[in-house]
């Protein structure tokens, strides 16, 4: 699915990702820990492409695909979806008229016809249902005036529509109320699937009680410092991150 | 290359009404004396009273200052180096119908989505279509004098019903109102004429579509719409001009009456050539446009405005009658070099008057974009209520917006509300869009878009969805 192999990045001359390696095969979830500022969000910035992000050694190729020469949008075309740690507002602009021009994007990069406004907004209902969401919120400006947690359901909810192969999820259960948490795990399960792989950042070991794992790993400075499967978040729950510092073994 | 340069590139200039016409034409040399502004008149055979009219208001501008007060800078036009007047040749006999106008013309109208036979027109709309000096047709003129209706050239107008436009002409915006209303009122060529009589409601859509072509040479149109008691009428304008090196010089007037009880909606799709990326060429948009409403009437202004190099216009209500209301609804696009002072003046002299002000300005690439609005509250205005909203949204870092409000009340009883927000389009916005799939080029159209709805819904339903797509040309660049 995706390969990332001896990944360095800089953001503002600062070297941020410092030799990554992951390797994600279709259907499995990693989770990833680690310190605030490891570079978690830094990885699923780089990882779409965002501008001011610069990859200075190492690749990243998805599905066979080299993606660190694309645009954004034509990675986002191929399947990767970033689920923001802080999803910004666009004012004026309904969530509904984005989300079709989004999906429409999507289906003409897979060569599919568009779907006409009334499939649309029966599909994008549907997916409000699923997070919870009342259906108020497809007139609303894109995350205008919305609260944290439904910011993030909202986040959610174009990825059920958009059905991407690479779900990055940063953050996405951070201010959540119990249920909406409950919400956002059941949604996220509904949507694994043997051809689909996650990358989940938390920093909460509760989520993964909700989405079960494949691997865990642990990001501090810039590097992937220890991976195991889902007992090792039970671990770093207990011991905190301090005994992994400087530790340099254990990448996937 | 940070999204902003992005943004910058993909916003250049895609002008696509920048073509010329290859035709003969009958133009003045350059130059303004009184002789000029007599032949004017005696090309379109005026009456004496009209050539005095314009004589008159051709010393007053002798006499006047070009106003600076506007947040614009541009070398000022020699007035002594542009044409007064330009004319096809083919139009010197008057073409009788359509089939007589030539097929140049024609197509040049056709090119810009204006087709002149009716049967191709847009249904519901007329047409009226000025190039250079000259009306060159009016559509759907049988259709609308069943109901009434006067559409024509004011030229036209001037001999069929001079009792009517010496009744009206001046009335709204005097001779000497300002230095550009006076050059106009000297030279003005031609526009369009409109009355609709008490009680009618008109049938179709009204427009004109100005069209400059000639090289150094200014348009000068004069419109005139007098809405009687009881009646409504929608009208909307188009402009357009070839992509030259040289400013060009448009000073139009516009006069508006809305007797007892009656309604105009005057909309405009101003897209008059904005000069190049370096900001040369690109026409000077100097314009006096204003409504007198009588009791109960109502006049709503609503404008796009995303051409030309610099543009400097006030489209006002003079709130005469009591109950009266005017309305303003304006979107202001500037791009790379462009610069626009715009806004409006309520003037609010009767009781229960009420006005509603919403402008949206989008300035882009190294542009200058400024809100410019009065509201006066006369010691008369007993309970009048008035609400300016006023938001600017800058693309990038290198343009201006800026906002000029002036409130005058002069009567306790009178509301006057006035808000204002200023946003950028964000690199994180952007960087949503994009990664949900969505390009550069439509996320900024969409943005902008969204941030233009609450004008774009005041638009004839068909020039609302024209009105988008101008936007986005004006924004876009040649990447496709
Ligand atoms: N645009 C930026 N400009 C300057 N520094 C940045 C920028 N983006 C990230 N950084 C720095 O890079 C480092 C990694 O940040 P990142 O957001 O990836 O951390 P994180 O692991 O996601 O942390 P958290 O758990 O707090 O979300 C931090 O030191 C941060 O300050
Ligand atoms: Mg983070």
């Amino acid at each position: 699915m995706i390969s990332i192999k001896n990944l360095h990045a800089n953001v503002e001359d600062k070297q941020i990702l410092k030799g990554l390696n992951l390797e994600i095969g279709p259907g499995e979830v990693h989770a990833i820990m680690g310190p605030n500022g490891a570079g978690k969000s830094t990885l699923g910035n780089v990882l779409s492409g965002r501008d001011g992000y610069e990859v200075t050694e190492g690749s990243v190729v998805l599905n066979g695909k080299d993606i660190l020469e694309m645009e954004p949008e034509e990675r986002a075309r191929e399947g990767l979806f970033l689920a923001f740690q802080y999803p910004v507002e666009i004012p004026g602009v309904s969530n509904l008229e984005f989300l079709k021009a989004s999906v429409d994007a999507v289906r003409a990069h897979q060569g599919k016809d568009a779907l006409d406004s009334v499939q649309f907004l029966k599909l994008a209902r549907e997916k409000c249902k699923a997070v919870n969401l009342d259906a108020s919120f497809l007139k609303r400006g894109v995350n205008e005036g919305f609260s944290g947690g439904e910011k993030k359901r909202n986040e959610l909810m174009q990825m059920m529509l958009l059905e991407p192969e690479l779900c990055i999820l940063d953050e996405t259960d951070s201010g959540l109320d119990i249920d909406a948490l409950q919400v956002v795990a059941e949604g996220v399960n509904a949507m694994r699937d043997p051809k689909r792989s996650f990358i989940v950042v938390t920093h909460y070991q509760r989520l993964l009680d909700y989405i079960v794992p494949d691997y865990v790993h642990v990001l501090a400075n810039g590097r992937i410092v220890k991976s195991g499967g889902k007992e090792l978040a039970l671990e770093l729950e207990e011991k905190g991150y301090g005994w992994l510092e400087n530790s340099d073994n254990g990448a996937a | 290359m940070s999204s902003n340069a992005e943004i910058e590139r993909r916003i250049g200039n895609d002008y696509q009404a920048g073509f010329v016409t290859n035709i003969e034409s009958d133009t003045l040399a350059p130059g303004l004396d009184e002789d000029v502004v007599r032949f004017i008149s005696a090309k379109k055979g005026e009456p004496e009273w009209l050539t005095e009219w314009r004589l008159k208001a051709f010393r007053a501008w002798q006499e006047m200052v070009e106003p600076d007060w506007a947040h614009v800078t541009y070398p000022k036009p020699d007035f002594q180096a542009l044409s007064y007047y330009s004319a096809p040749k083919s139009m010197a006999d008057k073409p009788k119908s359509l089939d007589e106008v030539d097929p140049e013309l024609l197509a040049t109208y056709e090119k810009l989505g204006i087709p002149l036979h009716e049967q191709m027109a847009l249904a519901g709309v007329a047409v009226d279509a000025v190039f250079d000096s000259v009306s060159v047709a009016t559509t759907f003129r049988e259709k609308l004098a069943e109901a009434g209706v006067i559409f024509m050239p004011i030229s036209e107008a001037v001999h069929e019903h001079p009792e009517l436009v010496k009744k009206y002409l001046g009335s709204v915006v005097p001779q000497r109102d300002n230095f550009y209303a006076a050059l106009n009122s000297a030279v003005f060529s031609d526009g369009s004429f409109v009355y609709i009589p008490k009680g009618v409601r008109c049938p179709m859509e009204l427009s004109t579509y100005f069209r400059i072509n000639e090289a150094k040479t200014g348009q000068f149109e004069r419109t005139l719409i007098v809405a009687d008691e009881g009646s409504h009428v929608s009208y909307l304008e188009g402009c357009t001009a070839p992509m030259r090196d040289e400013n060009q010089l448009h000073a139009a007037v516009v006069e508006l009456v809305a007797m007892d009880n009656a309604e105009i909606k005057y909309s405009t799709v101003q897209n008059w050539y904005p000069g190049d990326k370096e900001g040369k060429g690109g026409i000077y948009n100097f314009v006096t446009k204003r409504a007198v409403a009588h009791t109960n009437a109502k006049v709503s202004w609503t404008q796009v405005e995303t051409g030309s190099a610099v543009t400097w216009k006030y489209p006002s209500c003079i709130l005469k009658g009591d109950n009266s209301v005017g309305e303003f609804y304006s979107v202001a696009l500037t791009n790379n070099f462009q610069q626009a002072d715009t806004g409006t003046k309520m003037v609010h002299l009767g009781k229960n008057t009420r006005s509603t002000i919403i402008s949206k300005g989008i300035s882009a690439g190294k542009s200058q974009n400024a809100y410019r609005g009065l509201v006066r509250m006369n010691p008369n205005a007993e309970g009048a209520r008035n609400y300016t909203q006023c938001d600017s949204l800058l693309i990038g870092d290198q343009c201006g917006a800026h906002t000029f409000p002036y409130i005058e009340s002069k009567h306790p009883s009178a509301v006057v509300e006035h808000e204002a927000t200023t946003s950028t389009v964000s690199d994180d916005q952007l960087f949503l869009c994009r990664q949900r799939g969505i390009d550069t080029e439509k996320a900024v159209s969409m943005i902008v878009n969204g941030f233009c709805k609450e004008v774009f819904k005041e638009l004839p339903m068909e020039f609302a969805v024209e009105a988008g797509k101008l936007l986005e040309v004006s924004l876009e660049g040649s990447v496709g």
